[in-house]
């Protein structure tokens, strides 16, 4: 095109200027509607779940009886599950994780590196419900005929903690949600663990070599150290995952409204709560206590991502596209 | 013991534990992928992919489900897609620095890890309620909402890659910002964008709890939109938790289904990045 023509053509620059206007608009509105979702999230949930709020006020929160006939609704059950499974997950999943992070980062030779990262990184991809069937039919019963009348035999006589691990080996129950959430986040925790650690400059390593230092004093006095914030960060952000994690759980937590002591008892949580009783939720008080029970998982989830995604703030977003 | 010694035995033992780790991660993935295969090649059949889904004790396959499944992912990347590639575009060029695009990209850090779940109850809200009846289109919304976030991720990592001299020369030619992003921006990004809609596409066809009380589930072959249909993650979860063989049969095989097309996904995504940036992956 001729510029010069184009320059004085001023029918052309305005339609120019039209579509300009016109693309910058489009964008920003683009831009605005991922706010609204947030926004729109939260209010259609307080929406819904307001006659369950206003008949039951605070007792809702400190309930734990959960009786559709009699429509008593109390949310105290899902959430202790919601709370517990997720703990224990996090507690088998991040020395995982933090050991993965480490060989990727610093023991894996190079050729090794590539495979090894992507097979993890795939198994964040496997979608939920994979690991529900896999858990309800594999590991289920591995843990019930295996692990489970260990740990009964052996921790359960023990005082203070014996009271968890008492009762019949189920299969499916709080232990085995926790270790199937252990398995899924995992791969997320160390995808974050793996890019912090590889922000730490060469030089702070090489320096501790140095000095003499072995491999695994430098990663725990300078790797370590200089990697805090994100390291904490990236568990927040795993744990963000596991309390919302719906299909996986449903799958084997065993559905039971209560609270039991022992950690091989059936529970629920409040997403296999909702995922197991929403379509069939009864009248308005039932749907509304589901959806309460959402806007609780809402918050909890909001809080623990949105204080992860404030520690992750300062490094580079370019390291956490996976995440 | 001298203390050199301790010290050589904590680093030995802590780089085996390490080790073992990665061997852990890597036998959980090994023995679900196992597991899938050595239960659903067994319901592999060309009945799977030409019949309907069966009543209990009867034979069929997953015509219906496969077909739901990828109408509404379509549908839901269709709509999801352009809104995440231009949110995407306004935080990568006319939005860059300004204070809302920094709450924005916040906003969207969170729903990107948010419960699928919550999306599921929002959409009931917003459509299930209003249109009185559990419908396809609903479903496609979900899963709308779930790319969103991911699309104006990849799309705004993927355009910051352009280099700024590109743009500098669009501009001093004369071309309007609009001009410089469609004609030189995101040729320059296409393979990055192309990754980030495969990803999107990949988390997307395997959700199930935003399904679960959106689409329903249909046991019979339906095409309208309005209606509830069919769709691989939720039959999966109705037949696998069934107590009939041939349905379970029908679960792992669908389950293999969905896995083997969202790894391929994935990996080809993988692909397209390192063609894209051969010193690999995620590497600045």
């Amino acid at each position: 095109m001729n510029t010069a023509a184009v320059a004085f053509d001023s029918r052309h620059a305005a339609r120019q200027r039209l579509r300009e206007t016109l693309f910058r608009g489009a964008t920003l509105v683009a831009a605005l509607l991922v706010l609204t979702l947030l926004g729109g999230v939260a209010l259609s949930l307080l929406h819904g779940s307001w006659p369950a709020f206003s008949h039951f006020k605070f007792a809702f929160l400190t309930r734990e009886i959960w009786n559709p006939v009699t429509d008593q609704f109390g949310a105290l059950a899902p959430v202790y599950g919601t709370v517990v499974t997720s703990l224990l997950a996090m507690i088998i999943a991040i020395p995982i994780s933090f050991g993965i992070a480490i060989f990727l980062t610093e023991l894996s030779p190079a050729w090794l590196k590539r495979p090894v990262g992507v097979a993890i990184e795939l198994l964040a991809a496997v979608p939920s419900i994979i690991f529900g069937i896999w858990g309800l039919f594999v590991l289920a019963p591995i843990l019930q005929r295996h692990v489970q009348p260990w740990l009964i035999e052996w921790l359960g006589p023990l005082p203070l903690i014996g009271k968890l691990f008492q009762g019949p080996p189920f299969g499916i129950g709080i232990l085995t949600a926790s270790v199937v959430l252990a398995i899924m986040v995992l791969p997320f925790i160390s995808a974050v663990m793996r890019d912090v650690f590889e922000t730490v400059p060469d030089v702070l390593k090489e320096s501790g070599y140095g000095l003499g230092a072995t491999t695994w004093e430098v990663i725990w006095k300078v790797v370590v150290p200089y990697s805090r914030t994100g390291i904490v960060g990236g568990i927040m952000l795993g744990l963000g995952r596991a309390l919302g994690e719906t299909m996986a759980v449903t799958f084997v937590i065993g559905n039971a409204h209560r609270i039991s002591p022992s950690l091989l008892a059936p529970g629920t949580t409040i997403s296999a709560s909702i995922a197991n009783e929403f379509t069939e939720a009864v009248g308005d008080l039932y749907t509304s206590s589901l959806v309460a029970l959402g806007s609780l998982l809402f918050l909890i989830t909001f809080t623990v991502i949105a204080a992860a995604r404030f520690m992750l703030l300062r490094l580079d977003r370019r390291a956490l596209s996976s995440v | 013991m001298n203390r050199r010694t301790i010290r050589k035995i904590t680093n030995g033992l802590a780089l085996c534990m390490s080790g073992l780790a990665t061997a852990i991660g890597l036998f959980c993935l090994g023995a679900i992928l196992w597991t899938l295969i050595s239960r659903g090649v067994a319901g592999m059949s060309i009945a799977l992919f030409t019949q309907n889904t069966p009543p209990p004790g009867g034979t069929g396959g997953i015509l219906n489900a496969i077909y739901g499944s990828v109408v509404m992912t379509l549908i839901g990347i269709l709509i999801g897609a352009p809104i995440g590639m231009l949110a995407g575009t306004y935080l990568a060029e006319y939005g860059r620095a300004s204070r809302l695009s920094s709450v924005i990209r916040f906003v969207n850090d969170v729903l990107l890890s948010a419960p699928s779940i919550i999306v599921g109850l929002f959409i009931y809200e917003l459509l299930v309620v209003r249109m009185g009846h559990f419908s396809a289109l609903a479903g496609a919304v979900a899963l709308a909402v779930i790319a969103i976030p991911v699309t104006v991720r990849t799309t705004e990592d993927m355009l910051n890659l352009v280099p700024q001299g590109m743009k500098d020369a669009s501009t001093a030619m004369g071309a309007y910002p609009w001009r410089t992003i469609t004609s030189i921006i995101y040729p320059a990004a296409r393979s990055g964008i192309v990754t980030g809609l495969l990803l999107a596409v990949a988390r997307i066809s395997g959700e199930t709890a935003p399904l679960l009380f959106t689409v329903l589930n249909n046991q019979f072959w339906s095409t309208n939109l309005r209606a509830p249909m069919a769709n691989l993650p939720v039959v999966i979860f109705q037949f696998a938790l069934s107590p009939y063989k041939n349905w379970q049969q029908l679960a792992w095989s669908g389950a293999l289904l969905v896995t083997l097309a969202i790894l391929i996904l994935s990996i080809t995504a993988r692909v397209v990045v390192s063609a894209l940036n051969p010193a690999g992956g995620k590497q600045r």
